[in-house]
């Protein structure tokens, strides 16, 4: 199934900013973020097809998935 | 006070009162700046300062804003910058929360920080810039941290609070005490090139969401730092929010986090769905 990868901010580097790529079926939020090696702790916000999401969620074909870091400055 | 109204009428012109003219009538009728700017505003008069306001804040408006009060939870690069902006629109009351003294490592990118603030209380030199800007407006300092325990008394009664906090574990703990309050909450924070804003109304949760997977530590910041550019935008976008709810015009960010990324020149809106 195709999916739809959108990395933001510091996830872009070494990797893309949005790509479409091929999973197989059934693939978890968390496995798709465990592939692109980013380290769990640097998650910040899961958005699926605009909506808020958790890595435990299992991704359909066409799926947009965006990835966000953790921003906490001030 | 009718004397007051009849010394303002007289000294305006057209509807615009000088600086010169607010002092002289604090002083002939012994009453505060603040007072002054009030009751010029009452009777249909701009403060001149606010000349270059007109058409995007009506005079009304500007009235509205001046017994409007305003807390700032966190006083070094996005607060700072919210001070002085909150202060030149001419929000009446500002209050200002931090525990911390300027330390070098401040200076670039924290306006209030100065070689002459080093080792100040930030909030005390918020509170000097304020008078320094305009007199009228008074900034309550706090020299504390927030925390869930004093937060109900500290920002009972404001009508925003605009988060300019360091720590994600604090704004969840803040996010919780605005909406027991139901006051609105501005977000923002920063990471070196990168930033986001969003607007919480009592009820919502984008904020709890955009922190969902945190469990400790802190963001990119840690390992980026802060330029001084990314505070200023940030901030700037953050009080655009503070005057929208404070006149009820406008879109504001609610339900929506914009992601700002300076080094790509990115702006994206991310949509929450309630």
């Amino acid at each position: 199934m195709k999916i739809t990868v959108k990395l933001f901010a510091t996830f872009r580097v070494g990797r893309f900013a949005a790509a479409t790529r091929q999973y197989p079926p059934g693939t978890l939020i968390a496995e798709v973020i465990r592939a692109l090696q980013i380290p769990e702790a640097q998650i910040g916000m899961i958005m699926l097809n605009n909506r808020h999401a958790e890595p435990d969620q299992q991704l359909n074909d066409g799926d947009n998935l965006s990835l966000f870091p953790l921003v906490g400055g001030g | 006070m009718e004397e007051l109204n009849g010394f303002l009428l007289e000294h305006a012109t057209g509807d615009l009162l000088s600086w010169a003219d607010q002092n002289a009538a604090a002083e002939r009728f012994g009453v505060p700046l603040a007072r002054i700017e009030e009751t010029a505003l009452s009777a249909g008069l701009l403060p001149a300062r606010y000349q270059r306001n007109r058409q995007a804040i009506s005079v009304t408006q500007q009235l509205t804003l001046f017994r409007s009060r305003v807390a700032v939870i966190g006083c070094g690069g996005l607060g700072g910058y919210v001070i002085e902006q909150l202060a030149r629109l001419g929000v009446g009351t500002i209050i200002a929360i931090d525990p911390d003294v300027f330390e070098e490592h401040n200076l670039n990118r924290q306006l209030l920080s100065t070689t002459g603030t080093l080792g100040r209380a930030k909030v005390e030199a918020a509170a000097a810039r304020v008078t320094e800007i305009n007199p009228a407006v008074t900034l309550i300092p706090v020299r504390d941290c927030y925390s869930p325990e004093n937060g109900t008394e500290l920002l009972r009664d404001a009508q925003v609070v605009v988060d300019a906090l360091d720590s994600i574990p604090t704004r969840l703990a803040l996010a919780e005490t605005c909406a027991e309050l139901g006051i609105p909450l501005v977000h923002g924070a920063i990471g070196g090139w990168y930033g986001q804003v969003t607007t919480q109304f009592p009820g919502d949760n984008t904020i709890q969401k955009l922190y969902s997977q945190w469990v400790e530590g802190k963001g990119v910041e840690q390992q980026l730092g802060n330029p001084s550019f990314t505070p200023a935008v940030i901030a700037s976008i953050e009080t655009a929010e503070v005057c929208k709810i404070l006149l009820g015009e406008g879109e504001t960010l609610r339900n929506r986090k914009l992601s700002i990324n300076l080094l790509d020149m990115q702006f994206e809106e991310v949509i929450f769905k309630p």
